[in-house]
């Protein structure tokens, strides 16, 4: 399956990294929405190169921005839901349970 | 009459007017023009009034409602409201009802605002223009052919609008900021961690707050102060009360020291937008402050870091609209496929195109080059915003690079649309507070906004030069157009 | 040590484990909805369990101090660490991220102590919320015939601590001895009930086979859904067998996840690992930074209940126990009776040896230590026979009391030397055939006199004293 065709010449994402990202976030392409979103994803990559060309290895990453630590909650069980009331919610229930079509192959 | 939200309050809590009264003028400018604007998904009439009904019931009794007692408010749709349909403006969640309320949303509550609808927003507040909204775009009420801004523009439209008194928006990347200045009202993002999160329908978890729309910085001071401090149920909420900014309105500004960012007075910003910034410098040098310009480097880096940062979150935050629990589903064979069909049917093209940029940005092989990098350049902005705020107590810029566009301007070229967000994106990745206040108009007569930031907590000193430029403005009178 | 199908002359097996167990708290890892087994479907959730939007998670304090015991019970170092989005889809999964621990784990580096003395490496042992459950309906429940599956989020965020054991274990007896003294450390520290069968402890096990004497690991198999300890020997059996198989065939190990069957005693490949996950682990922005203080960390400690190790360690030094006494006695939970026995004056030796053969009984832990300790004394003393002293504790254990007053109760009195003298010489006189065989050494008639005795004495002489008897008089 060689469907690797570069946005640009030097690209840096192609419709075949696209197909891949789109299969891992649960999204089906039509084949012109996966050559629009490479171009647009590679024009916005392409943006994101000033920050690749850093030079960052000493600096600490900050993934969030408080510098709070040990948030903790005491073991007491609080209120729950009423099983009927979020299962009016879903899609599809039966018996007591969210019914989804068959599951194909285990959880990782 | 005065429609800011604190003479609202103050006529309803001495009985001089009735919230039901106030609510209804409320509804009846939303009667005649929400059929323009479109700064709805939902109007709530009938539980507002028995909100009202019951705000003056307590008056009645003597007691106090609180400080904002009758005071009509918009809540942008990704606020979770208990028992009202909560849609992000996405097809995915239409007809989903939460059963719970964001703690904003009780805060307000408590202190007698009264909820008036749920306001349009880009979907899951992906964008800067209002026109992602699966249920149509808003309109900016100054001009209805232009767009208010976004991601918040329902907010922003009712508040300027007049269809409430004041609204709550999120601001992830501008999305407060950005719609308030396009439709000339006050808007605020404060300090990550002030205000909880719990209840807001996440986008990118570590830039989202929330904030008000208002008419004036005093309302802006008081809806912090309401919505603000600690809450248990938000890990990353401060233990903290939300300073006391409205004790500090009047201090002025005489022996502050504020600083102009020449990172944003240059390319890409509309020079009136800029000559409206240099006009706020002056005003504030005139009432005493130190006004300097100041470079800060890292900024030109922001745009680059947000737009890997944000979509990477968001892709993990959207992975839950399933199919499976709540919202809509579209049927396939196998429950690989129902989320598959449900995800591609439910999402429009701008969260797809950022669930994509963010799924790339973490995967495999990825990671260190984009995300882990991103995260880095956060602690080179915020260290060189520290190092600014060594020698400044606020500073300020544009808030948008221009004043409201048209429809249909950037949507064709989303790198366009993000360019929007360049002012006011790196206050997000560094977590620190800005707002934007209207500052007279462009040269196309369209309000023009004045972004002021402050360090983290520095609310106090950001909130004394906003309400120092707003009087400024009042006193010079109506900006030539 | 042998592996069942494999030549142990030519091949080492490679076993790694990793243990989820079900930590027990009351309520879940992030959120108030409460941590129960079983009950009604969908009953113990809330917005977290839901994944609803707007919902948040806080981190339950004493889920954390269970890991901590954990990690400390486990020589473990316990880290600073963060929080990690493990990001895939699947329907029993509410966010479709598991909130789990990666690059940062709160335990790291320790080791556990087998029974045998082998110590085992621990690489991690990290916390994260568990997955709701999926049943498969029609197809007779297989997975991949069925209709539709039904989902139930009671399981939903309940905390696991993942225990990841290094690749230290060489055969399925070393495996099956590993989870069970994991079993009784979880146990014993508090924070699991350890049970297999409810799903509370479940083992996920690496193996791999190299030829004996390489220094490179082989190619590893990852093998899920091992129910019982029983389970996982005869899944390493078969894995390891197959995995030779292959190699001795010419053809190559791919690493993948597999299965095990029960019914057909088999692995079965459930997917390939190679290039198929790819879980974008990143920090979880919703939560901050876990560093416990060293004073909890500390008070932790302090409060830990003597380990198995420990309890094992004390049995052999004090009392002179074997390896294998001293696992028995800890594993039944009789080493605090031995010890108080001892301590009330009993001799050591004798005391084990009854604690081992005589004490299956799950009531022998109340025996009275005192009451037990005079039994053995009498027993030494030669006022009770062997046969004797055991029932009477029996008696003991069955409706406690005094041993004296039992022996005398049940007519067990000590047989006067001389009685016992004058019986042995008229046997040898009324047998002088086997007499004759007793002198030129055949040992099998020993027994025929040792039994005239007990039936004159109605059991009351002691065995022993009755050959010692015999071989004196043999000249
Ligand atoms: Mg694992
Ligand atoms: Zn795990």
């Amino acid at each position: 399956m060689d469907q690797s065709t570069p946005a640009d010449d030097d690209a840096v994402i192609t419709t075949a990294d696209v197909a891949k990202v789109a299969s891992l976030a649960r999204l089906r392409l039509e084949p012109d929405e996966l050559d629009r979103f490479t171009h647009q994803l590679a024009d916005i990559l392409g943006h994101a190169a000033d920050i690749e060309a850093l030079d960052l290895d000493d600096v600490e990453p900050m993934a969030r921005p408080v510098p709070l630590e040990n948030v903790l909650r005491a073991d007491v069980p609080g209120p729950t839901f009423d099983r009927d009331a979020v299962l009016s919610q879903a899609p599809a229930a039966e018996d007591g349970q969210f019914r989804v079509p068959p599951v194909l192959g285990e959880a990782p | 009459m005065s429609s800011d939200a604190r003479s609202l309050a103050a006529s309803v809590r001495s009985g001089e007017r009735s919230a039901v009264d106030v609510l209804e003028e409320h509804l009846s400018r939303i009667d005649e023009r929400e059929g323009d604007v479109h700064a709805f998904n939902l109007v709530t009439a009938e539980s507002a009034r028995a909100e009202a009904a019951d705000v003056d019931a307590r008056v009645a009794a003597g007691e106090d409602p609180g400080p904002l007692a009758g005071v009509p408010v918009a809540l942008k749709d990704n606020l979770c409201t208990d028992g009202v349909p909560t849609t992000c403006s996405s097809r995915i969640l239409e007809g989903w009802c939460p059963p719970y309320d964001a703690t904003v949303v009780t805060r307000l509550a408590a202190a007698g605002a009264v909820a008036v609808g749920k306001t349009n927003l880009d979907e899951f507040a992906m964008g800067s223009s209002t026109e992602n909204s699966a249920f149509g775009p808003t309109r900016n009420p100054h001009d209805l052919t232009r767009v208010p801004g976004g991601s918040s523009g329902g907010s922003a439209a009712a508040v300027a609008a007049g269809f409430s008194a004041i609204s709550l928006g999120s601001d992830t990347g501008g999305s407060i900021r950005q719609p308030a200045a396009l439709c000339g009202v006050v808007g605020v993002k404060p300090t990550y961690g002030l205000v909880s999160r719990l209840g807001l329908v996440a986008f990118g978890s570590s830039l989202d707050q929330i904030g008000p729309f208002t008419t004036t910085v005093a309302d802006a001071a008081l809806v912090c102060e309401v919505i603000g401090g600690h809450d248990p149920g938000d890990s990353t909420s401060l233990p903290q009360a939300f300073p006391s900014v409205s004790d500090h309105l009047d201090d002025g500004v005489d022996g502050l020291r504020v600083g102009i960012i020449t990172e944003m007075m240059g390319e890409g910003i509309s020079p009136d937008v800029a000559a409206r910034v240099r006009a706020a410098a002056d005003a504030l040098a005139a009432a005493g402050a130190t006004v300097e310009e100041v470079s800060i480097p890292a900024l030109t880096f922001g745009l680059s870091a947000y737009y890997l940062v944000a979509p990477a979150e968001a892709s993990s935050n959207l992975a839950r609209y399933d199919g499976v629990r709540y919202g809509n589903r579209v049927d396939a064979p196998t429950a690989g496929e129902m989320m598959e069909a449900t995800r591609t049917a439910g999402f429009g093209d701008e969260v797809k195109r950022r669930i994509m940029l963010g799924t790339y940005a973490l995967s495999a092989g990825y990671y260190d080059a984009f995300y882990g990098k991103a995260l880095k350049v956060r602690t080179l902005i915020r260290n060189d915003f520290d190092a600014a705020y060594e020698r400044f107590d606020a500073l300020i810029s544009p808030t948008s690079p221009t004043t409201a566009f048209a429809f249909g301007d950037k949507t064709a070229d989303p790198l366009q649309m993000y360019l929007n967000d360049v002012c006011t994106i790196p206050t997000n990745l560094a977590g620190h507070p800005a707002m934007s206040l209207p500052f007279g108009v462009g040269d196309d007569g369209l309000p023009v906004g004045v972004q002021v930031l402050a360090p983290a907590l520095g609310e106090v000193a950001m909130f004394r030069v906003a309400s120092v430029l707003e009087s400024s403005l009042a006193s010079s009178g109506p900006v030539a157009s | 040590m042998t592996v069942a199908g494999v030549d142990e002359e030519r091949w080492e097996v490679v076993i790694g484990l990793e243990v989820h167990a079900e930590l027990s708290t009351r309520t879940k890892l992030f959120s108030a909805a409460t941590n129960e087994f079983g009950g009604e479907p969908n009953t113990h959730i809330d917005a977290l369990t839901l994944g609803l939007p707007g919902s948040l998670p806080v981190l339950n304090e004493h889920a954390v101090e269970l890991a901590i015991r954990v990690g400390l019970a486990l020589n473990c170092e316990v880290r600073r660490s963060v929080f990690a989005r493990k990001n895939y889809f699947y329907p029993d999964q509410p966010k479709n991220y598991q909130i789990s621990q990666f690059d940062l784990p709160i335990n790291a580096e320790g080791w556990l102590e087998l029974p045998s003395g082998q110590i085992a490496g621990i690489e991690r042992a990290h916390l994260e919320e568990d997955t709701g459950k999926s049943t498969h309906v029609g197809g007779g429940g297989r997975i991949h015939d069925a209709q539709y599956s039904l989902v139930d989020l009671n399981r939903a965020g309940v905390p696991l601590l993942e225990i990841v054991g290094k690749p230290d274990l060489r055969s399925p007896d070393e495996a099956r001895a590993y989870v069970s003294e994991l079993r009784a450390v979880l146990v014993a520290v508090g924070a699991s009930d350890g049970k297999m069968e409810e799903g509370s402890m479940r083992v996920d096990c690496n193996v791999s086979v190299r030829p004996r004497g390489a220094e490179e690991f082989g190619t590893r198999c990852e093998i899920k859904n091992i129910n019982s300890l029983r389970s996982l020997g005869r899944a390493i059996e078969y894995e390891a067998a197959r995995q030779v198989d292959l190699i001795t065939a010419g053809d190559r190990v791919v690493q993948e996840t597999r299965h095990w069957n029960e019914e057909d005693g088999r692995t079965h490949t459930l997917r390939s690992k190679e290039g198929a996950d790819d879980y974008r682990y990143f920090p979880d922005p919703d939560l901050v930074v876990l560093d416990p203080d060293p004073e909890w960390i500390e008070r932790v400690r302090a409060a830990l209940p003597p380990l198995p190790a420990a309890r094992r360690a004390v049995l052999v030094d004090r009392l002179g126990a074997t390896r294998e006494q001293a696992a028995l006695l800890v594993e039944r939970e009789l080493d605090a009776l031995c010890l108080a026995t001892v301590e009330a004056g009993a001799e050591p030796v004798r005391t084990l040896t009854h604690a081992e053969h005589n004490l299956s009984d799950d009531r022998a832990r109340d025996l009275d230590p005192a009451a037990f300790a005079s039994l053995v004394s009498m027993e030494l003393d030669g006022e009770l026979t062997a046969t004797q002293a055991k029932t009477v504790l029996a008696e003991l254990v069955e409706h406690g009391g005094d041993p004296v007053a039992i022996a005398a109760d049940k007519g067990f009195e000590a047989m006067d030397s001389s009685e016992l003298d004058s019986l042995v010489d008229g046997l040898i006189a009324d047998h002088p055939d086997e007499w004759q065989r007793f002198c030129e050494g055949d040992g099998k008639i020993t027994g025929f006199f040792v039994g005239k005795v007990m039936k004159a004495t109605q059991g009351k002489a002691d065995g022993k004293v009755v050959t010692g008897l015999l071989n004196a008089r043999k000249g």
